[in-house]
């Protein structure tokens, strides 16, 4: 099957990796600083100055919407920001307000340039829902080099963004400008969305940020595999679903990429090693079904004491068990003991602990009660 | 009636459902909620119109409040396994259920009068097309009915259960030590906030009812500090927001949900800047006033410091003062004349010198106010 022979197929895969790998990169960073959902309000805010840039420029050329959509975004998240600083309103709340008040303007913007009698104002809707088919050469351009120029940035800034993320208050005694740099990094991500929305439109604009990031975060611990693999996952989840949406009929791309995307990262949360669910329930299962030692050890301890001149006297394991709480697996927790040279089977069938499980008991009860004997 | 009066009717009603439980939601943090809601119950309408064949069918009301609750659901099952904070949890599921419920759509229902923009936008204009006719007799817009439904199972689920949901609203841990379950609780609102998107859906679209859900709740906040006034003024700026909104939307010709959405963001923004003591206004003068003060009162200790000895004479002289107190020319002159008009300080010639009363107040500024 010849995949990319297909002119706009290419096109849109292209524009869909550029998209996937700048969104997933800088999508990370705000996962890691809890401001997923910063996307969502991007993106919604983004309406207005699109069109807006198209009735004071009259042009549909794509640095003129995507500067006005992300000129109209940037004020969306100053208004966050003074919204949370000078008032009570929560940041959730403040995050709401902006986007459904900007995304309405846009929407009173829009109804009205329709009623206008020129025509041209035509497919600026696609911004809503994107339409990747539409792309053009010039659009696909445009988004390399913006997303380029990000995520050159980015990686100029790293070590200061890394600590911004980690520990803004560490940046501030560095002497960093943590301000400015907030500023710059939130703009980064304003450019990372601008660049998606003709692609997959403003409302699925907030997965393309968080989606990646949240996947990769699974497979890692430490921040630059995190962004390396979260960049893979956009440029792959955007490669497939342009695919998939171009070989199955009436597949809108946008969606289709979403869901790819999701199911990368509903795997992940399963799979991922150390942190998956999977992982996780076979682990505590195994420590479910372990015996309990210590306190088999401890009765052997105590039984032995009863015998200071004999150490190596052998109580039965009927005895122990009479010790214990009923569904404790005495037989199991003896073996495991004589497993690691704690307690020791003796001559006359009995279970005594050896010396080192005595040295092992005596610290055992230093340590619970406090006090050696 | 006439359509214009049914339509500001729907629109009233709605905005009055939508912001009873945004208050909740504004108050507890997640009012996020209600966008991920009202995106997610995409697919639940779009399965149960496949199961009916009928937009008006009660099943859609009924399968997309499922899907909300759904949504609650899996995004707190994300939160629970503590892989995902809450922000990611809430972006991760509904843009997936949104996805699913656009891709149903354009594969399936092809040209049927069902599409994405219906949802995301609405047409409240349309609303008084589709008229509730039970037995032969018109019995008014069909939404204004549906609106009037959820706003009573609102105003009953708030008057029922008041002390438990405001409790757990301002107080969760009491509320749980108190033995009132907070998992009861919280999907009683989340039912609540997905049967009122739900029925806002095909009128006012899921963006608007983001918009009437937190931000008149919000402008309340900022206003009145008790619960139950916060509730009453949340829902008269909605009203009021639905009212202006149609009659800006009538005047330009243009989106009514989208004019509805700026006029609730226009009010939310004169109340942050005006509210009495809580608005930016306020905070500014009050900031001034204070730097004012203080200003005046290190001005005396300072004039009290020096006058009588011999330094006076340069240390006190009003054109040098601001070199003295490290001052720009504008504050000192500022400060000086506010010192003037309330007596504090006294000029002769060149030089200032504290009053009787001056000197009290810079003995309450270096000593503290005395008791009694």
């Amino acid at each position: 099957m010849d995949l990319f022979g297909d002119y706009t197929l290419r096109l849109v895969a292209l524009g869909s990796a550029v998209l996937g790998a700048t969104s997933g990169a800088l999508g990370s960073f705000a996962y890691l600083r809890r401001q997923s959902l910063l996307g969502d309000a991007v993106s919604h805010a983004a309406l207005p100055g699109i069109v807006l840039a198209f009735m004071l420029t009259g042009s549909k050329a794509p640095l003129v919407l995507m500067l006005g959509a992300g000129l109209a975004g940037w004020i969306g998240t100053l208004a966050v920001q003074v919204i949370v600083r000078r008032s009570r309103v929560p940041y959730d709340s403040a995050l709401g307000i902006v986007l459904a008040v900007f995304f309405g303007f846009g929407l009173v913007l829009l109804t009205h340039i329709q009623k206008l009698p020129n025509a041209a104002q035509a497919g600026l809707e696609s911004f809503l829902f994107g339409q990747a088919a539409s792309l053009l050469r010039r659009d696909v351009v445009t988004m390399a080099a913006l997303g380029g120029t990000a995520l050159v940035i980015l990686l100029l800034l790293w070590k200061e963004f890394k600590v911004l993320s980690f520990d803004p208050d560490f940046a501030a005694s560095l002497g960093l400008p943590v301000r400015r740099l907030d500023g710059v990094l939130t703009l980064l991500l304003v450019v990372a969305i601008i660049i998606g929305l003709q692609t997959v439109g403003v409302v699925l604009m907030s997965a393309m940020i968080v989606a990646p990031g949240a996947a990769a975060r699974q497979w890692s611990r430490r921040l630059a595999p995190m962004v390396a693999i979260a960049a893979a996952i956009g440029i792959f989840s955007g490669v497939i679903g342009s695919i998939l949406s171009s070989y199955i009929p009436r597949l809108p791309t946008g969606p289709t990429i979403v869901l790819v995307l999701s199911s990368i990262f509903v795997v992940s949360l399963f799979l991922a090693p150390h942190r998956g669910l999977l992982w996780r329930s076979l682990r505590f299962g195994a420590l479910r079904t372990a015996p309990d030692l210590d306190p088999v050890l401890m009765h052997l301890f105590a039984l032995s004491r009863q015998h200071p001149d004999d150490p190596e006297h052998g109580h039965s394991v009927a005895v122990i068990q009479t010790m214990s709480p009923p569904e404790a697996k005495v037989v199991a927790a003896l073996e495991r003991l004589a497993d690691r040279g704690l307690a020791q089977r003796t001559s006359d069938g009995g279970w005594a602990p050896t010396p080192i499980g005595r040295r092992e008991a005596q610290r055992i009860l230093e340590r619970e009660t406090g006090v050696g004997t | 009636m006439n359509p214009e009066l049914q339509i500001v009717l729907i629109a009233v009603v709605t905005a009055v459902a939508a912001a009873l439980p945004g208050t909740y939601l504004v108050l507890r943090r997640t009012a996020l909620v209600s966008d991920a809601i009202s995106h997610a119950i995409l697919p639940g309408i779009v399965v149960a119109f496949f199961l009916t064949h009928n937009l008006n069918s009660p099943l859609l009301l009924v399968s997309a409040a499922a899907t909300g609750v759904l949504t609650v659901f899996l995004i707190e099952a994300l939160l629970r396994s503590r892989l995902v904070p809450e922000d990611a949890s809430i972006g991760l599921v509904f843009p997936a259920l949104f996805s699913i419920g656009v891709i149903l759509i354009s594969r399936y229902a092809g040209d049927v009068h069902l599409d994405t923009d219906s949802v995301l936008l609405g047409e409240l204009a349309l609303a008084p097309f589709d008229q509730l006719i039970i037995g032969g007799a018109e019995l008014g817009p069909r939404a204004l009915w549906t609106m009037g439904v959820i706003l009573v199972l609102n105003l009953l689920l708030i008057g029922l259960a008041w002390k438990e949901l405001k409790l757990a609203t301002v107080d969760p841990g009491l509320a749980a030590l108190l033995g009132f379950s907070p998992v009861a609780i919280n999907y009683s609102l989340m039912a609540m906030v997905s049967i009122t998107a739900v029925g806002a859906f095909d009128a006012v679209g899921s963006i608007l009812v983001v918009a009437l859900m937190i931000a008149p709740p919000a402008t309340a906040y900022l206003v009145v500090d008790r619960f139950a006034p916060m509730l009453w003024v949340g829902a008269a700026v909605a009203a009021a927001s639905a009212i202006l909104g149609y009659a800006l939307a009538f005047a330009l010709d243009v989106s009514i949900a989208g004019s509805m959405a700026v006029v609730c963001g226009i009010l939310f923004a004169s109340a942050l800047l005006l509210a009495p003591r809580r608005g930016l206004v306020a905070q500014a003068r009050r900031r001034n006033s204070q730097r004012l003060e203080l200003g005046v009162r290190m001005l005396l200790v300072h004039l009290l410091h020096h006058q009588e000895t011999e330094s006076e004479a340069e240390e006190c002289r009003v054109p040098s003062l601001h070199r003295h107190l490290q001052w720009s020319e504008a504050r000192t002159r500022q400060v000086v004349r506010e010192a003037e008009s309330r007596e504090l300080v006294a000029r002769a010639g060149d030089l200032l010198h504290a009053t009787a009363d001056g000197r009290s107040l810079a003995d309450v500024a270096v000593i503290g106010e005395r008791v009694g």
